[in-house]
């Protein structure tokens, strides 16, 4: 029964067991094919993307939990703290990319239709317009100092929309356990660089579009 | 504080200039292909850096910082690294500077001279700093610089990483060479192969003869401290 419910149930995140029971992963599929989003994002920006950072994210991230296996079965505490970096660093970016993935779709499928239903009365209700929330997502985006991620969250205490921001693979939940990811944005340069004649601001407008 | 900038020409004038210019690098936009292209030149230098001096100017003006040396604004802005918000332009200018200056066209091998002998006293040889100095860019998580610096106090040659926009000036170092890693110096000519990006770099881009005379000025400058 529960290894039913692994097999089936709907996680953006690929894992398969190891030999001692360890969790792994690996590089989920895109919904879609590379070239799928243009003119929005190029093809070229998505294979790249996906193949290569994300992926090595990956590679890292389970190379950082095999290193924190075998450091905790040796009862090895300082090397358990020295991993907590790179385990944030390669395993955020994992959780960071597959939702980003995920959130993307080809206008033919929908995206960049404005939000309905409760999605979209909450954002009105909260920001006055899906328009005012662009821009603030748009200046927060430029504003970031770096690498990072701009996001459309859920505060599930406050219960309402905010918008957030996070450095470098820190995950959402680095800004707050009760935060839930609704759209994140990766302003790290590989995302937009190789469409040097797209302007990040337009970017961050197609990016916050296409996942809406 | 007494300036670290001694091979930057800019600051010994900037008492008089209040605006923050943008300085050209020591050579055209097409020197340094097929190694770094006319066209990451083009977009780095003329588009990001341009953005921090730009940027810079518009924070500062009308503020206290206005008419400060650049070097005096970046250790006032950093604040004990609770920074205040004009800080990454202003360290990005500089870092920008110094980067353009560490490299030249024809650049790359190996040091000599007191360079040299440093060197393979610190590191043990040069073969060790080049990779220690590879991995600590490589090893840069997300945005930032890599350094070989001169610590005054123990009369010592380091390798160091800084994230973002920090530098060796905040840190009580002299700072000697950097290449940068955040993605826009590499991604149009490498995409995500920062490994090979910095290969070349020490290969055919390093000017030495600029490490080297920034040595003597930080040898000279900590003589007289």
């Amino acid at each position: 029964m529960a290894l039913r419910t692994l097999i089936t149930r709907k996680s953006p995140i690929s894992t398969h067991l190891g030999f001692r029971g360890l969790q792994t992963f690996s590089l989920p599929d895109l919904p879609y094919d590379y070239g799928a989003l243009e003119p929005a994002i190029s093809g070229e920006i998505m294979q790249l993307h996906h193949q290569k950072h994300h992926q090595a994210y990956i590679t890292n991230y389970n190379k950082a939990l095999e290193q924190l296996d075998s450091a905790i079965s040796k009862g090895d505490a300082s090397t358990v703290v020295k991993l907590q970096s790179a385990i944030k660093f390669n395993g955020g970016g994992h959780v960071n990319h597959s939702i980003f993935w995920k959130n993307l779709a080809p206008v033919l499928e929908g995206g960049g239709e404005p939000p309905k239903a409760s999605l979209g009365s909450a954002i009105d209700n909260h920001f006055g317009s899906l328009e005012a929330l662009i821009q603030k997502m748009n200046a927060e985006g430029a504003a970031l100092q770096g690498s990072g991620w701009v996001w459309l969250a859920v505060d599930k205490e406050l219960k309402h929309l905010v918008v957030e921001t996070t450095a470098n693979q820190d995950p959402l939940v680095t800004k707050g356990p009760s935060l839930v990811p609704v759209i994140g944005i990766d302003v790290w340069e590989h995302a937009y660089y190789l469409q040097v004649f797209l302007s990040f601001s337009s970017y961050l407008n197609v990016s916050f579009l296409a996942q809406v | 504080m007494t300036s670290r900038s001694g091979f930057s020409a800019r600051s010994s004038n900037e008492n008089v200039a209040a605006k923050i210019e943008l300085k050209a690098p020591p050579y055209p936009l097409d020197a340094l292909e097929p190694h770094m292209s006319r066209k990451t030149l083009e977009f780095h230098w003329g588009k990001h850096h341009r953005s921090y001096v730009d940027n810079l100017n518009k924070q500062i003006v009308g503020t206290e910082l206005h008419g400060k040396t650049l070097e005096a604004i970046i250790v006032n802005t950093y604040n004990k690294g609770d920074l205040h918000p004009s800080f990454n332009n202003a360290a990005q200018v500089w870092n920008h500077d110094f980067f353009w200056e560490s490299m030249k066209p024809g650049g790359g091998g190996v040091p000599n001279g007191e360079l040299l002998e440093l060197i393979k006293r610190d590191f043990g040889s040069f073969e060790e700093f080049e990779k220690e100095f590879k991995t600590a860019a490589a090893t840069q998580f997300g945005s930032g610089w890599a350094w070989l610096v001169y610590k005054a106090q123990d009369n010592k040659l380091l390798v160091i990483k800084t994230p973002n926009a920090v530098n060796p000036l905040v840190l009580d170092y002299y700072p000697l060479l950097t290449v940068d890693v955040w993605e826009h110096a590499y991604y149009l000519d490498f995409q995500n192969r920062r490994p090979d990006y910095l290969s070349v770099f020490m290969e055919n881009l390093v000017s030495w003869e600029a490490v080297s005379s920034r040595l003597q000025l930080a040898k000279a400058q900590a003589a007289q401290t």
